[in-house]
């Protein structure tokens, strides 16, 4: 009715208005629901996520006893955004004893991206680590004084006995490679890095919590969010129970003092670890805290090599220990019965001398027990000739390939794959393409392996495979895979070798006479009815290896032992010895012997074997 | 008795109930803002959200008292009263204390006061009058000389004497009143070409924004051709040099006449400075607030960035992130529609009388209004540089609110005499 002319003005300015909240909607439409970036930069802002540590899992031995636990240490971390407006730098290095140039250079690696790659100057991240109560409690009085600065309690690990550091391993702060391959861990945290600690990392670490705390624009802290509703509470890791006996284990140590080498012992019925020494060694403490990095280069340059495990690295010819296989194989393929003699030609016999004094010829039980070389090498000769060499030696190198799948299914030339023992070697059984590739197809006979019918050559064995060896003929036939870790599932993973199992009986018979009348007998102990067989190993490098497999007693096996003492001359003086007081002390909780200990305990062997 | 029932029978009721939804809501969130998970009553007077519960109350009171008033009183009294509002205006300064760099507070006792909102008021009540007048006839740009003094004089006070660029910038919406009245669009439009030319020169150069001024006005020059020739063509020219001198003096103007923080709030507006903690805290806050709202918010008294202080002036003017925060999408969509519903009512209040000096002044009302709403949310989201005014009934403060009532209830006098009027 007024100014009528302009009437349909009303309807642009109404439009604008609508125009106006329309782009408003567009935009709340963009910010609130496409855009989902914000809600993180909300979350990093006033939303501090607190990692809650579980503690790792506990190691007990079979007996209860236990081996790890954990000790608190303390780290410092800063939080860059919130340390900028006049930090006092100088109080903050006094209170952690550090200086000026200590804290500028450490800034300004946690800062770099490309060697920290989680970094954000929102969240906490690792400044110092591995502090104890007394380097920490300067900081914690006046913590109060430095904003964006916490402190985090950790654990480390903590060993009842300067033992097993082999088996046990370490735990240290994750590299780039755990922390690409697995979400689960951050920048500083902790993992197993070898032993047990390694391959039963997942069981020990459990499940980190985090507890989520709210912040305000000044990063104080405002309490927790949304009264923990969003915690996860840490779940401790799982203890471990694992198969080692823990006084045997020490006993092997002492026994192995001042000398290179190796004790594995083995529960024949089960497949559990008794005890697997590997010397030298270092006390276990050595790898936690500040100092792991430091005693680990040092340990790396010793040349005595104490990080390498050889109860399960190490790999030598098994010497006269094999000559046990040797006997399995032979009757199984009907090269020989108990019965075959052969006659002993004494030192002065070719191709293969005997060492020893007896008389001839000689019954298999009496091979064993005297270790005679000649009757092994004409068993092994007869067994791999008893067809002829035929066409292009193809039935020689047959029979050999049959020879060698009956010595592998004791487990040699291959690594327990399915075992829970850490850093294994092979070994190897020499196969007929390595043969052809040295001599050609028809250039090897049986005279040219000849050394492997006494455990020499190219034949290489590690002392666990031999200590599971031991663990067969006690068995009669079968193993358990040698593990650690005693937990039902393992026990059922049951191998059976090719051997049938009567022919146990006469090797098992030999064994025995090794301990009462061979060359195991002064340290045989009537009572335990021991079994055994000494080797002694030539070496291009030095001295002979001694070797001796053994297992206990007789009739129902307790325990199976392989000992490898390397350069010590006879598998009878030094091997010996140790693993008959292994099994008295595992199965008589004992030692009698007690100048037969000390004689060996104190015993240096090699002096540049050093205690660590 | 009667009159008074008349009143009320012809009060805009839908107009007032979205008013107090609008203030009882915007109560909710200041509570909220100013919450610190340190449980306080609502009511605690003490608090922020306490006090604006009084001021929601006395605001009430004060509308009833308007309600009261006969409502011949405002035409009659509307010069006096513009000649008080100057003096005050202008002594303002003298009496006031320095508030964050402007002074245009004034202490009552134990309340301050900005007689810069009573201003909007006033003005418009001036304009209404001097427009409506029964000889008043808007012909050419000579009849809006003297209703641009009445806008431009408080403008002028409150700019330069009392440093209070927000509320100053108000008075501008007064545009779209005289536009109203028959002022030609060609001004919004210049308006529009200006904003676009400064913002095209600050952030790219000036060739893209010469390009975009001979556009304008050989579109001009067209339409201008194509109908009766409303000017001649040497307007046009005189217009096109006009702007391209602007243009020129625009990067001079941004760096010398404009002040360091509202250059970098600019800058920072159009992307060309990047600076979260410094002046692009505030926006860059809100919008993270506000964008963690997702589809339904994080539940009342749950936000997390306005709790914990991350977005300043949280409970004033940007106490729309609140709502973001804490109702979502949901909420805040809704709030833009309750404030799109009440202006478009005052538009149609505004067509209604019967009147020009009503219709003038409801006009005058809805812009001002719409001219806060599009500056204060625009500025929470981001579209719009950083200027502190509040959202009407929302924002905290006695000051505004009695401002925005004072306003509104006149409005609502006015409006509700229309019948009277035509006896």
């Amino acid at each position: 009715m007024i100014n009528d002319q302009y009437y349909n003005r009303r309807f642009i300015i109404s439009g604008i208005m609508i125009l106006v909240a329309c782009i408003f909607l567009v935009r709340l439409f963009q910010l609130q629901i496409i855009d989902q970036s914000t809600r993180n930069k909300a979350e990093s802002n006033a939303l501090l996520r607190q990692t809650i540590y579980p503690s790792r899992g506990l190691i007990y031995d079979r007996n209860g006893v236990l081996l790890v636990s954990n000790q608190p240490i303390y780290e410092v971390t800063v939080i860059l955004r919130e340390m900028r407006q006049n930090f006092d730098t100088t109080a903050f290095c006094q209170a952690l004893n550090i200086t000026h140039e200590d804290f500028q250079a450490q800034i300004k690696e946690i800062s770099n991206v490309r060697k920290n790659r989680g970094f954000s100057p929102y969240t906490p991240q690792v400044f110092l680590s591995q502090l104890n109560k007394v380097d920490i409690a300067p900081l914690q009085e006046a913590l109060y004084r430095f904003p964006g600065v916490q402190i985090r309690k950790r654990t480390l690990r903590e060993y009842t006995y300067s033992s097993a550091s082999h088996v046990l391993g370490s735990i240290g702060e994750v590299n780039q490679r755990d922390l690409d391959r697995d979400s689960y861990y951050q920048t500083g945290d902790y993992s197993g890095r070898d032993g047990i600690e390694r391959v039963y990392e997942k069981e020990l670490r459990g499940e980190k919590g985090v507890e989520i705390l709210m912040r305000d624009s000044k990063g104080r802290i405002q309490g927790s969010y949304r009264n923990g509703e969003l915690d996860e509470p840490a779940h401790a890791g799982t203890d471990l129970n694992i198969s080692l006996d823990i006084e045997l284990q020490l006993l092997a140590e002492r026994l192995l003092r001042g000398k290179i080498g190796s004790v594995v012992a083995i529960e024949p019925e089960t497949g559990e670890i008794l005890a697997l020494v590997s010397n030298p060694a270092w006390n276990p403490q050595l790898l936690v805290g500040k100092e792991r990095s430091k005693n680990y280069v040092a340990l790396q340059n010793d040349k005595t090599k104490p990080l390498l495990n050889r109860a399960t690295q190490a790999m030598y010819s098994p010497g006269s220990t094999f000559k046990i296989v040797q006997s399995l194989v032979c009757l199984q393929q009907k090269g020989i019965t108990p019965a075959t003699m052969y006659p002993c030609s004494g030192p002065g016999s070719t191709p293969i001398k005997c060492t020893h004094h007896h008389g001839s010829p000689v019954s298999l039980e009496q091979a064993i027990e005297q270790s005679c070389n000649p009757y092994f090498w004409c068993a092994f000769r007869d067994l791999l000739q008893r067809k002829g060499y035929g066409e292009n030696n193809e039935t020689f190198r047959q029979q050999y390939q049959l020879w060698r799948d009956d010595v592998m299914s004791f487990g040699f030339g291959n690594k327990f794959s399915d075992s829970d023992i850490p850093d294994q070697s092979s070994g190897s059984i020499p196969s007929v393409r390595l043969y052809d590739k040295f001599y050609g197809p028809t250039g090897w006979k049986a005279i040219t392996i000849r050394s492997l019918s006494i455990g020499q050559g190219e034949i290489l064995v590690t002392p666990l495979q031999l200590a599971n060896q031991a663990a067969i003929v006690a068995n009669g036939g079968w193993y358990i895979t040698p593990h650690i870790n005693r937990n039902d599932s393992m026990k059922s993973r049951k191998h059976t070798t090719s051997i049938t199992p009567k022919h146990f009986e006469v090797v098992r018979h030999g064994m025995h006479r090794v301990m009462t009348n061979g060359t195991g007998r002064w340290y045989n102990i009537d009572s335990l009815s021991m079994c055994g067989k000494t080797g002694t190993v030539q070496n291009p490098h030095g001295k002979d290896h001694a070797i001796f497999i053994g297992f206990a007693p007789m009739e129902s096996p307790k325990i199976a032992v392989s000992v490898v003492v390397e350069n010590a001359g006879f598998g009878a003086t030094w091997a010996a010895p140790i693993a008959s007081l292994m099994m008295e002390q595992y199965l008589t909780d004992t030692i009698t012997r007690k100048p037969l200990y000390d004689k060996i305990a104190n015993q240096i062997l090699n002096p540049d074997v050093k205690k660590w | 008795m009667s009159r008074n029932g008349s009143i009320l029978a012809n009060l805009d009721w839908a107009t007032i109930f979205m008013f107090i939804s609008l203030a009882l809501f915007g109560w909710l969130n200041i509570y909220g803002a100013s919450y610190t998970f340190e449980q306080t009553s609502i009511f605690d007077f003490s608090n922020r959200a306490g006090k604006q519960f009084i001021w929601i109350l006395s605001a009430l009171a004060m509308g009833v008292v308007i309600l009261l008033i006969d409502y011949k009183t405002y035409d009659v009294l509307a010069y006096i009263l513009y000649g008080v509002i100057l003096l005050v205006l202008l002594a303002t300064p003298l009496l006031a204390h320095n508030v964050k760099g402007s002074y245009s507070w004034i202490s009552l006792g134990p309340i301050s006061l900005q007689p810069a909102e009573i201003a909007k008021c006033v003005t418009a009540l001036a304009v209404a009058k001097y427009m409506g007048q029964y000889e008043y006839k808007m012909r050419d740009w000579r009849d809006l000389i003297i209703p641009g003094l009445i806008v431009l004089v408080p403008m002028f006070i409150i700019m330069v004497l009392q440093r209070e660029t927000g509320s100053a910038l108000v008075f501008s919406s007064f545009l779209l009143v005289f536009y109203r009245q028959g002022m030609t669009g060609l001004v919004l439009l210049a308006g529009l070409l200006a904003a676009v030319v400064f913002v095209v020169v600050i952030k790219f150069s000036w060739i893209p924004a010469i390009i975009i001024i001979i556009l304008a006005f050989a579109a001009l020059w067209l339409w201008n051709n194509r109908q009766v020739k409303r000017f001649s063509t040497w307007w046009i020219v005189a217009g096109l040099i006009v702007y391209s001198g602007y243009m020129l003096a625009c990067n001079y103007a941004f760096q010398h006449i404009l002040q360091p923080h509202q250059q970098v709030r600019i800058e920072v507006l159009l992307g060309i400075k990047d600076d979260p903690s410094g002046a692009g805290y505030n926006v860059n806050q809100a919008k993270i607030a506000i964008g963690s709202g997702q589809f339904f918010g994080k539940g009342y008294l749950q936000g997390t960035q306005t709790k914990l202080r991350f977005v300043p002036e949280q409970d004033t003017d940007f106490i729309f992130c609140t709502v973001g925060e804490e109702w979502g999408f949901m909420g805040s969509a809704a709030v833009v529609l309750l404030y799109l519903t009440f202006l478009i009512r005052l538009v149609y209040i505004a067509e209604r009388q019967r009147d020009n000096f009503s219709q003038i002044y409801a006009y005058a009302v809805a812009c001002i209004f719409f001219f806060h709403f599009t500056i204060n949310i625009g500025m929470v989201l981001g579209l719009l540089p950083v200027i502190g005014i509040p959202l009407p009934f929302f924002s905290y403060g006695g000051s505004s609110l009695w401002g925005f009532t004072l306003l509104l209830f006149i409005l609502l006098r006015l409006d509700a005499a229309r019948v009277e009027k035509l006896h």
